[in-house]
């Protein structure tokens, strides 16, 4: 196995051949945001907040799935990155109904977490206000897609850790949605364990457990490695 | 089947063939406008005729000319016959016998044709695409065994590279580099894809192509196959296309009759085979890796390159994905050497493009020209000028590509030069716009195109899309400010440079370019700045 050094906004960083700029950046203390990467299922680059910018290299590249490699100059948070980071934050509060006030995640919500890192305290867009409508018929959760920024974490986490595949993506464009099942409710859904990983992947509130109200959606993200320390290596306690 | 079965069958068919051929254009273009009833009552008028040892009518491909549909021509005198009518058809045969063919008679030396360069679509609105005879009969298929027993795969490529050929579908990636990529990848398994998802509003190109002269891009693939490793072709083409779907199964079943497709072609110890993937209407499933997911059977979105397909594609392994136009340029390059190619064209672009000529324009439809042709001839010389009006744009490209202006009408068509002008070669879409064209109109339209088809995976195309959308309609219903002028602008980049594939990357380029050439029509619609505007609370 052999290591690769790069330089990541003036640091230089050593890094595992096949390794991504967003593992070294970590490794090398340089924190990028992202928000549709999940540590511990695929990355799908699709929310673009992990962006960088690479040099001699005229695109931004998502660094989440880009490879380190040697001599690679690597810039992350530069005044155009910054920019961009803002609107794709502007553009996904327009997109949804994100009323943090009423929104049991609330205080523990990436999407709103992000808002606070980029600076954005307004969207210089028009809210479309979307009516998606919300699905309550899992016994003990749901999901409001109204909430929802289409990451796919809890279609990841749901086929790639519990093997269930419960849920994906229907339709296109600003039709899109996640789906349950054979597009049925959730709480007619026989592949659902109930086991309640897509509501501790969703980085908003739109999985959230039933009974909770605002402010109080928590989530035991250590459950996902222990799950599948349980599984493959069979430690049984945490 | 071996060399001389080759030659005894294209033998057979050229002394089957009868002296007087009368050609019927059967493509969707002509159907629509009533042809199948014209070729009907052309086979009556025959029979009734008693013409039949001399004269035959072939339903035949696009020959171009879609505006004046349905086209009968006949060969060997070379003419033309416009905007047939079941009722006045039958005059045509009359006619062959001294009576007079009432139909509008055409101009073959028209500058339409005579500008033409002919090499992909050398046999098309000829040859019967039904039957593989005729295309054998016209050297088809001699590609091929020159490809297997002639030449080494390596040779295969390097010619391929020589010939300067660049990807048909828009890109312009060199043709020859994919494919030596590909043939250089380790592994036992590798695919041969053929992209006939061709959904640019406008452009008919492709679809010209597989239902004209199915065969010729059936062979491009086997060759292609050969060169690069491959023993398993897909052609991915979208359910719109019924007749194209239609035609290529009959085309790859007479192929595999023959021994030309399937195991052991020409008794070589090659395979290949050919199979049909359906689209399911989504024009995002153009972009190679979301249509590489389709086949796979999953939905057709993009996933971030690298991997390119040439390292992995097709369910991991190296796959060679090339448009359907750049397979058909591959048997005449193949037959007539690199050479012979590089000598057409400009520096960087070799051979001819293919352009569906639509929009205000005299003369709509198809035409091949070599690279390096200017705009200016083919929209007025070829394409006869808009009617009744002056040229104001050329939109070339589709979704993905721009408004070119009159005063840019010099610019040649080669990849380089439209990238420089804002635009792009595209997949051969060329729309002619005249002087009452509202150019933020076209934007828009574009926008709502690109809005509906985007695959919603990434934030910037599938909301950014949405946003410019509202903008544009915002300036078009005069309510916009400068401030939304320049958030269209700020906008446009943000999702041109952010967004994960090519359908969000070139989606802003028809605003982009409008701005660009325009402005004054986007600042004639915008309000005096809020500012000055009365705020009420």
């Amino acid at each position: 196995m052999s290591v690769r050094t790069l330089t990541i906004d003036g640091q230089p960083v050593a890094a595992i051949e096949g390794a991504t700029i967003l593992e070294a950046a970590k490794e090398g203390g340089i924190h990028i945001p992202t928000l549709c990467f999940l540590e511990g299922v695929s990355a799908v680059a699709a929310c673009r907040m992990c962006l960088v910018e690479v040099e001699g290299i005229n695109k931004l590249l998502p660094a989440c799935v880009t490879k380190v490699s040697e001599e690679m100059v690597v810039h992350t948070n530069t005044p155009k990155l910054q920019e961009y980071r803002r609107m794709v934050i502007e553009l996904l509060f327009s997109e949804g109904n994100h009323v943090c006030s009423i929104c049991v995640a609330n205080g523990n919500c990436e999407l709103q977490d992000l808002a606070i890192e980029v600076g954005m305290d307004h969207t210089r867009f028009p809210y479309r206000f979307p009516d998606r409508g919300i699905d309550v018929s899992h016994p003990q959760f749901g999901i409001d897609h109204n909430r929802c920024i289409l990451c796919t974490r809890c279609v990841r986490v749901c086929d790639e850790i519990e093997g269930a595949h419960v849920w994906d993506v229907a339709q296109r464009g600003a039709a899109a949605y996640i789906v349950s099942g054979l597009n049925q409710p959730w709480g007619e859904v026989e592949a659902c364990t109930s086991c309640g990983k897509c509501v501790d992947a969703c980085p908003t509130g739109a999985i959230f457990r039933k009974g909770t109200t605002t402010s109080e959606k928590a989530r035991d993200r250590a459950k996902l490695e222990f799950l599948v320390n349980a599984r493959e290596k069979h430690e049984w306690t945490r | 089947m071996d060399w001389t079965n080759l030659l005894e069958i294209a033998e057979t068919e050229q002394k089957r063939q009868k002296s007087i051929r009368v050609h019927c254009c059967t493509s969707t273009g002509c159907r629509a406008a009533n042809s199948l009833s014209v070729k009907q009552n052309l086979d009556n008028a025959v029979a009734e005729s008693g013409l039949g040892d001399r004269v035959e009518v072939i339903g035949v491909g696009c020959m171009g000319f879609c505006g004046r549909g349905p086209l009968v021509q006949v060969d060997p005198e070379d003419l033309l016959y416009e905007e047939v009518t079941p009722e006045n058809a039958p005059s045509i045969i009359e006619a062959l016998d001294g009576g007079e063919a009432k139909p509008i008679k055409g101009d073959s030396q028209h500058p339409f044709f005579s500008r033409q360069m002919k090499i992909v679509r050398q046999h098309t609105g000829k040859v019967d695409p039904e039957r593989i005879e005729e295309y054998i009969a016209v050297g088809g298929y001699q590609s091929l065994y020159k490809a297997l027993y002639e030449m080494t795969p390596e040779q295969v490529v390097s010619e391929i590279g020589k010939s300067g050929l660049r990807g048909r579908g828009g890109g312009g990636y060199p043709t020859g580099l994919k494919w030596a990529t590909v043939a250089k990848m380790p592994g036992k398994q590798k695919y041969v894809i053929c992209n006939g998802d061709e959904g640019d509003p406008g452009a008919f190109m492709d679809r010209s192509v597989l239902e004209s002269d199915p065969h010729l891009v059936l062979e491009g693939m086997a060759i292609a196959g050969y060169a690069v490793g491959a023993d398993h072709g897909y052609i991915y083409v979208r359910a719109e296309y019924p007749l194209a779907i239609q035609r290529l199964q009959k085309a790859i079943q007479q192929a595999k009759k023959y021994g030309i497709l399937g195991s052991q072609i020409f008794e070589s110890p090659f395979d290949f085979k050919i199979d049909i993937r359906i689209g399911a209407g989504a024009f995002v499933c153009g972009e190679e890796t979301a249509l590489i997911q389709s086949i796979e059977g999953k939905r057709g979105n993009p996933v971030p390159r690298p991997p390119y397909p040439a390292e992995s594609g097709l369910w991991g392994c190296p796959t060679l994905i090339n448009n359907v136009e750049t397979f058909a340029n591959i048997a005449p390059i193949i037959r007539e050497g690199a050479e012979w190619y590089v000598s057409i064209g400009t520096k960087n672009s070799k051979g001819t493009k293919i352009f569906a000529l639509t929009g205000k324009i005299r003369n709509n439809g198809l035409i091949e020209v070599p690279m390096g042709i200017t705009l200016r001839e083919i929209v007025e010389e070829m394409g006869g000028g808009v009617p009744n009006g002056e040229v104001k744009a050329v939109q070339t490209g589709g979704p993905s590509g721009g408004c070119i202006p009159a005063s840019l009408l010099d610019t040649p068509v080669d990849y380089d030069s439209l990238n420089k002008v804002g635009s792009m070669m595209g997949s051969g879409g060329m729309v002619v716009m005249d002087r009452e064209t509202n150019m933020v109109e076209v934007a828009r339209f574009y926008m709502e195109f690109c809005r509906g088809e985007t695959c919603g995976k990434c934030v910037p195309c599938r909301t950014g899309t949405v946003q410019l959308y509202s903008l544009l309609t915002k300036i078009l219903n005069k309510q916009a400010t400068k401030t939304d002028l320049e958030k269209l602008e700020t906008l446009s980049y943000m999702v041109k440079e952010t967004s994960l594939c090519g359908l969000g990357i070139s989606a802003p380029n028809p605003v982009l370019s409008t701005l660009r050439y325009f402005p004054q029509e986007y600042l004639e619609l915008i309000q005096e700045d809020s500012l000055n505007s009365k705020v009420t609370v």
